[in-house]
């Protein structure tokens, strides 16, 4: 296998990813935790970027890291966490939490090994999808699933209005 | 345009999913699982992305574009249900949250 400086930028990128993903799930204080994730998301869309799909990593950036995970780190800072917050999260990550989650995720691994160690089928394809093509599709044959997922979006907008009404109790 | 095989992208997507999965079964606190539910969204995501790679179709990024759409309307919920819980058990431990009735504070 000849290894170009693209896949030297994907194997860069995955595992720029995967630790910035590990770190982010075993820190204490939330916002370091959310701010790793977004370090891998930016990771991610390199990621896509090198798998030759340029629209999906301009989304990655846009709407994951740029919209819902700034979103997400503005209702973390809302939550008004202190330091008694963090030092008790803190207190809960302990070595022993991580022994039957690790054991779990070890049998879900082994089976998607055996999974990808089957040799079937071609190779892949390697080509650039424009972000025309996805367009193109998106909007003619596949535009019944457009319209269901703005109804989801809908239904998303209507839950998080009626939840986040102040209530008549007062709480 | 990198020249791999289909595996290698997939296997980075498993270990991402195994990733999340562990910060959502070991973690208590609720941030930390929308978090691990986020990140195993986003592999799955990529898992649809390798296989549009794959056959060389555009279906893989349309997916893309829904598995997103999904995520913003779930996090959208996660986050004001995470604040309402807030506001009532001041904590965010999600085992204070076992009692199916309202709390008495």
């Amino acid at each position: 296998m000849n290894v170009s400086g693209f896949d030297l930028v994907f194997y860069g990128a995955a595992s720029f990813s995967m630790v910035t993903t590990a770190v982010a799930i075993t820190r204490s204080n939330p916002v370091y935790g959310l701010l790793n994730f977004v370090l891998s998301l930016l990771g991610m869309a390199v990621v896509f970027y090198t798998l030759g799909a340029p629209f999906a990593a301009a989304l990655e950036v846009i709407v994951y890291a740029g919209a819902i995970m700034v979103l997400f780190l503005f209702v973390v800072m809302m939550l008004k966490l202190d330091r008694t917050t963090v030092a008790r999260e803190a207190s809960w990550i302990t070595s022993a939490i991580w022994i039957v989650p690790i054991l779990l995720g070890a049998m879900l691994g082994g089976e998607l090994v055996d999974v990808l160690l089957q040799k079937t089928g071609p190779g892949s394809a390697h080509q650039v999808i424009s972000p025309q093509a996805v367009g193109l599709r998106l909007f003619t044959t596949d535009l019944g699933a457009v319209e269901l997922a703005s109804m989801l979006l809908l239904a998303g907008l209507i839950g998080a209005y009626h939840l986040g009404r102040p209530s008549s109790e007062g709480d | 345009m990198v020249d791999l095989s289909w595996q290698v992208p997939t296997a980075l997507a498993s270990v991402l999913f195994i990733i999340g999965l562990l910060g959502l079964l070991a973690r208590r606190s609720l941030v930390f699982v929308l978090m691990s539910i986020e990140i195993m969204l986003n592999a799955v995501a990529l898992l649809f992305v390798t296989a549009g790679m794959r056959w060389g179709s555009p279906d893989g990024q349309i997916m893309f574009i829904f598995v997103i759409n999904l995520a913003g309307a779930e996090i959208a919920l996660g986050l004001i249900l995470l604040l309402r819980l807030r506001t009532r058990l001041t904590t965010l431990d999600s085992d204070a949250a076992n009692l199916l009735r309202d709390v008495q504070v």
